[in-house]
């Protein structure tokens, strides 16, 4: 069987569910090191890995979804609740524009007095004031949330924070792409059918973006299997994902808790989605969840993308994920491991490669 | 040389000379050394995974050497200095027998004053609060320091702690043997020579001992593989080490401003290496403490065959900046091992089996 697999991604054919599955549960881990190493050469000749310099601004963490596996969110009456002013996120990018960034991540709660001018006005002085910063930044789950809010249909909405600034859009919330799963862990989020309606409609705006997955939750490898086939779907129909990034749950002060998924299990999911989305060219490691050392470790799982510097992280940390890394350490990291390190755009165009 | 020539080697069971050994930790290409090792541990072990059940209790920080990598030792009368007495030892002991632990790991600083009987009643508190527990104590340093504090031959002082008690000892204290890295890390520790010979007094009186490395700083390659071959000759002679763990360089907090540790390739290369150099050391232990708890899990893949224990509470790496937790749970270790598609072991300390764990996930 393992054989048949081999074969077929030496000859291009794409996996179909069950050889994903017996990928994810059968075979050995250096053999699927191997696979996906083979298959990220491929896709990768130059054997470069490539980062972005950006940051993390979570505007809110006010949030009405109230989702089991989220550590970040507070009610809206909360002693901690908070809301950046425009004032304080324009200060936060001035930083990031200084250390030479190139990408806003910038992502929040749902919060429920927010509407769409709040977002507009915002971006429209991010352009202005950084044309350099591209704004990658608001869920599926926020857009739909804003345009409920704004009374406009999600299509309407993407197409008004395209105009004022929204370059592309990070892909959070995915969470895993199987109704059954989200009803347990997310049960007010949208549903997956929405979450890449979102998507497709946001791509066929030309708002491109990334696509992730939270794993370790309690879900089947046949929902691992399946979120990865509805997203290499999707990716069909558009071809507006330029990169994955799966990561494991962090339960640390989450209402849900249970234990985090382990090392081998991070690296496994990491290279069977490397195999299974031939069509999504570039997989993220990530350091921020894994820490240095794993993510250096999935480079040679199928990973080609340490994802970004990350000036500021909030959400993560904040269910107990510690890990930092500096430009210099994400270099070492990257050129001990055996590849050249590049600094790249938020549509993965090379600004710099660190020969 | 190439890959294929040691994987050749390797299958047929040759030993591996230095050079190959430095070849391999220079290869690109982690997931063959990878392979190569896993193979050689599954000849030695199939697809047993090995833990315990133990406590460590760092008895002091106070250290009248000044190691360049410790972020642990204080100097008498600084702040954060401590030494533990007798009574909070034997509270330890008394809780990890109770915790249902079979092990305490003892070890600390080279105390300034502390008289070799205050070590031989500490060993008999440990052993009166947990008459069960079997006893891992005192580095080659410490063993050094006590003789020369007590001003004793080695001998006595091996004979006097046994009786009092040891039945072991750790690893540690090897750091790297080469004396042009060891100069700038520790000038004032026994050299590499003298740790070797204090272990091969040690086995010769009976006991066992684990051996150790502290790499990723500034030793070279071929200083890492020297440590290896200068374990693996005594080795030979004495049989008397169990398992060799490898322990990546902690960057947080210590003297050697700049050098960063290990990356995780760095650090499961030469676990690998450690496992296809070193064929007459039975186990490899990947110590979680200091590779994180995920890159332990991981090098089960590479030629690991030892997760080391549950640990409990632990100074020497996490002062160092180790992200790692305090403490893993019995049902932690099995499930990492678990996940790992292997099967766990409880050991004892001389690695009898105690329990094994079947089924999985």
């Amino acid at each position: 069987m393992l054989k048949t697999i081999a074969e077929k991604l030496d000859t291009g054919w794409s996996l179909d569910r069950k050889d994903a599955l017996v990928l994810l549960q059968q075979a050995d881990l250096l053999t699927l090191g191997r696979l996906a190493a083979g298959m990220r050469r491929r896709l990768h000749p130059q054997g470069r890995v490539t980062f972005v310099v950006d940051r993390n601004v979570n505007y809110t963490n006010v949030c009405i979804t109230g989702c089991r596996f989220c550590a970040f969110y507070r009610k809206p009456d909360d002693a901690e609740a908070y809301l950046l002013s425009h004032a304080q996120v324009l200060e936060k990018v001035a930083e990031l524009a200084d250390c030479g960034g190139t990408q806003l991540l910038l992502q929040g709660g749902l919060h429920p007095d927010l509407r769409i001018e709040w977002f507009e006005e915002l971006f429209r002085s991010l352009r202005r004031r950084f044309p350099q910063v591209q704004i990658h930044s608001l869920s599926p789950a926020e857009i739909v949330h804003i345009a409920a809010q704004s009374d406009l249909s999600v299509e309407v909405c993407l197409a008004r924070l395209k105009a004022a600034g929204l370059a592309s859009l990070p892909g959070g919330g995915a969470e895993i792409l199987v109704d059954r799963v989200r009803r347990r862990i997310s049960p007010e989020k949208i549903g997956w059918r929405r979450w890449v309606e979102v998507m497709e409609t946001a791509h066929r705006l030309g708002l491109p973006g990334t696509a992730t997955m939270v794993f370790g939750a309690g879900e089947s490898d046949e929902d691992i299997v399946t979120h990865l086939l509805r997203l290499r779907a999707l990716q069909e129909r558009t071809g507006g994902f330029s990169a994955f990034i799966p990561w494991s749950y962090q339960p640390g002060n989450t209402e849900l808790g249970g234990e985090e998924a382990t090392g081998v299990d991070y690296l496994r999911v990491l290279a069977v989605s490397r195999l299974v989305l031939h069509n999504i060219p570039n997989i993220q490691a990530s350091w921020v969840t894994q820490g240095g050392k794993m993510a250096q470790v999935a480079l040679s799982f199928g990973a080609n993308d340490l994802g970004g510097t990350m000036l500021e992280e909030n959400v993560v940390a904040a269910a107990g994920a510690s890990f930092r890394l500096d430009r210099g350490e994400l270099l070492a990291l990257i050129r001990e491991a055996g590849f050249v390190p590049a600094r790249r755009t938020t549509g993965y165009d090379v600004l710099e490669e660190y020969v | 040389m190439d890959l294929s020539e040691i994987a050749a080697k390797v299958e047929d069971g040759i030993r591996l000379n230095e050079a190959e050994a430095v070849y391999l930790l220079q290869s690109p290409d982690l997931l063959t050394v990878g392979e190569l090792a896993f193979k050689a541990n599954r000849r030695l072990h199939g697809d047993n995974v090995y833990f315990n059940l133990n406590r460590h209790i760092n008895y002091t920080n106070l250290c009248v050497n000044n190691c360049a990598f410790c972020a642990f030792r204080r100097e008498e009368g600084e702040a954060g200095g401590y030494a533990l007495n007798l009574e909070e030892v034997a509270v330890r002991a008394a809780e990890a027998a109770a915790a249902g632990a079979t092990e305490v790991h003892v070890v600390g600083g080279l105390h300034p004053d502390l008289p070799l009987e205050f070590y031989e009643r500490m060993l008999r508190t440990i052993r009166d609060a947990g008459p069960k527990l079997h006893i891992k104590a005192f580095t080659a340093v410490e063993l050094q320091h006590f003789a020369a504090i007590s001003d004793r031959p080695l001998d006595e002082v091996i004979d006097r702690l046994q009786t009092a008690g040891l039945q072991s000892l750790p690893g540690g204290g090897a750091e790297v043997f080469a004396e042009r890295a060891r100069r700038q890390l520790c000038p004032e520790k026994i050299s590499g020579a003298r740790w070797l010979e204090t272990m091969r007094t040690v086995h010769r009186a009976g006991l066992r001992s684990n051996a150790t490395l502290l790499f990723g700083h500034l030793e070279t390659l071929e200083e890492r593989v020297d440590h290896l071959a200068r374990l693996r000759s005594l080795q030979d002679e004495t049989g008397g080490f169990q398992a060799f763990v490898a322990l990546p360089f902690q960057d947080v907090g210590t003297r050697l401003k700049g050098v960063r540790g290990p990356g995780g390739v760095d650090i499961l290369k030469t676990l690998a290496v450690a496992r296809l150099f070193l064929d007459n050391i039975l186990h490899i232990k990947a110590y979680w403490v200091m590779l994180g708890v995920k890159l332990a899990q991981v090098a089960l893949a590479f030629g690991v065959n030892d997760l080391d224990g549950t640990v409990v509470e632990e100074q020497i790496g996490h002062q160092a900046g180790a992200a790692s937790p305090q403490a893993l749970s019995r049902r932690g270790l099995v499930r990492l091992i678990h996940h790992a598609g292997r099967t766990p072991v409880e050991r004892d300390s001389l690695y009898r089996e105690l329990k094994r764990e079947q089924g999985g996930c």
